[in-house]
């Protein structure tokens, strides 16, 4: 995948990626920033196109974006226009299920990220943390098969993101999507995910992919996370040295 | 706390206003000319028989036709425009050399065109204020549709908008709305500069612009000055209805509803 700019610049953000996910996992994406994580999601999401390659969801080529996969973005995306509740029922207007279904739907998701006493807020009115649960729910309503996450909880300080993080998993194990999950924290995709793939420095390859099987609940502080990160840590640290910062 | 500090504020408006008024009725009654600066008592006085012979209503009706007969034609022209400019870069290049022409002609320069084409009608009198008016709001359109960010376009591609149609209808536009609304503010205010204007070369014989020169023709130059301040009036009237409408109807997101 290369990007072109407006000068004529080529931009080689990822090559030779090749992953297959299974139903329902939960896969997390670490890599030095510049690797072409976010190109990688927004290519399964459908909204670029690679030079060459396909990417398949049950054996059907992605052609573009589409209902079998969500997608929270790395920025703050909800309409600022709507409130809480019609930024959820955004996907099912689209679908014309009728007022009073969608907006007990919506109900329902709102509940399901601990939001619902903020229905009828406008997104400025909601903290960052808030913000990217109401995301959450906008992108589940649609009953996707995939999820993606791009860094969904960069911006949020550490306890929320921690709240966050539980609350991710608890949506996952209740309703098994495929979730793809890029972060920048190893703690964070020690916590949580199936597989972790770790990418090379720019242009981004896939350098590893640890399986993570400790039981879940998860213990944060076990002896085994903490030698999985360590493990986790090395890889990416060849790979930052490697990245001009 | 906050309510005491407001009507501060508001006494402090109201000795101002009061003490201008003063100062202008001391200053006519020094001058003593009425030609030169009729006094403020000669306004009022003026301004209520106006009131109670009725006259003043059919001008302002009669301004206010034209005016809303060319912001109109303004809005339906200058949104649509600005839509397909702010979103199709093709139509932008195609149109923007032509406006980039058009626009800095002062909108006064039309009239001679717009007699021409309309006659002494209404319509005359309604162009010039849409030249007035159409590129503000064009502009402006276009630019909330252009800095439409794109995260929303691709949450709502994401989310099932499959068409253009989408998009613009239920992402760019309503992103855009603020901006439409500062577009239609700012081209209401020209447009109703336009109409001293356009009432001048005589569509009719009544309206606030009117007015103006025929009572200066007749040296009434104290109804030159009510006619003068019921056309700041309006204008601020206009102003104050539209924001509180845009505020509590269009943008009530913006201003933030606090549950
Ligand atoms: N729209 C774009 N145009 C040109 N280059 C881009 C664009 N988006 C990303 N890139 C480049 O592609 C590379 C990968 O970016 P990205 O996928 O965002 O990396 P990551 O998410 O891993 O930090 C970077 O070098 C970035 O500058
Ligand atoms: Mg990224």
């Amino acid at each position: 995948m290369t990007y072109h700019t407006e000068e004529g610049d080529e931009v080689p953000a990822l090559s030779d990626i090749n992953l297959e996910m299974k139903d329902k996992e939960f896969v997390c994406f670490i890599g030095p920033s510049g690797c072409g994580k976010t190109t990688l999601l927004r290519i399964i999401a459908g909204l670029e196109t690679p030079d060459t390659g396909i990417i398949t969801v049950d054996g059907e080529p992605i052609k573009g974006p589409g209902p079998d996969r969500g997608m929270v973005f790395q920025e703050y995306s909800l309409f600022p226009w709507r409130t809480v509740l019609k930024n959820i029922t955004f996907s099912l207007e689209l679908k014309k299920v009728p007022k009073v279904q969608r907006e007990d739907t919506a109900r329902q998701y709102l509940e399901l990220v601990g939001l619902s006493k903020f229905a009828e807020s406008y997104p400025h009115e909601l903290s960052g943390g808030m913000k990217q649960r109401v995301a959450i729910a906008r992108a589940l309503v649609n009953d996707p098969k995939v999820l993606l996450m791009d860094e969904p909880f960069g911006a949020v300080d550490a306890q929320t993101r921690n709240r966050l993080q539980q609350e991710l998993l608890k949506i996952w194990e209740r309703d098994k999507k495929t979730l793809l999950f890029i972060t920048h924290s190893v703690d964070e995709a020690v916590y949580m995910a199936d597989r972790v793939v770790v990418f090379t420095s720019p242009p981004g390859r896939i350098k590893e992919i640890f399986k993570v099987e400790l039981p879940r609940p998860r213990d944060r502080t076990s002896v085994e996370a903490n030698v999985l990160r360590e493990h986790l840590l090395t890889s990416l640290g060849a790979e930052m040295k490697n990245t001009i910062v | 706390m906050k309510r005491g500090h407001g009507s501060r504020k508001r006494s402090i408006e109201v000795i101002s206003i009061a003490t201008a008024l003063l100062i202008w009725e001391i200053i006519a009654r020094i001058i003593d000319v009425k030609y030169i600066l009729p006094s403020f008592t000669s306004v009022v006085s003026a301004f209520i028989k106006l009131v109670q012979g009725g006259e003043l209503y059919r001008d302002i009706l009669t301004s206010l036709n034209y005016f809303v007969l060319g912001i109109g034609l303004a809005v339906m022209v200058g949104i649509p425009i600005g839509t397909l400019m702010g979103w199709f870069k093709n139509i932008d290049r195609a149109v923007d050399p032509i406006i980039e022409m058009i626009r800095p002609i002062p909108p006064l320069a039309w009239i001679p065109f717009a007699i021409l084409w309309f006659g002494l009608t209404k319509y005359a009198a309604g162009f010039v204020i849409f030249i007035g008016a159409v590129f503000p709001i064009l502009i402006n359109t276009y630019t909330g549709f252009k800095h439409t960010p794109r995260v929303l376009v691709e949450s709502g591609k994401v989310l099932g908008c499959t068409s253009n149609k989408d998009i613009i209808f239920r992402i760019a536009l309503p992103f855009a709305l603020p901006s439409i609304a500062t577009g239609i503010r700012v081209g209401m205010g020209v447009g109703w500069m336009c109409v001293v204007a356009a009432e001048l070369f005589g569509v009719s014989t009544n309206g606030i612009g009117w007015k103006i020169w025929h009572w200066n023709d007749l040296h009434h130059m104290d109804l030159v000055l009510t006619y003068m301040l019921v056309l700041g009036l309006i204008a601020l009237i206009i102003d104050r209805v539209f924001r509180y409408l845009v505020q509590e109807w269009w943008l009530r997101w913006q201003s933030g509803v606090v549950v």
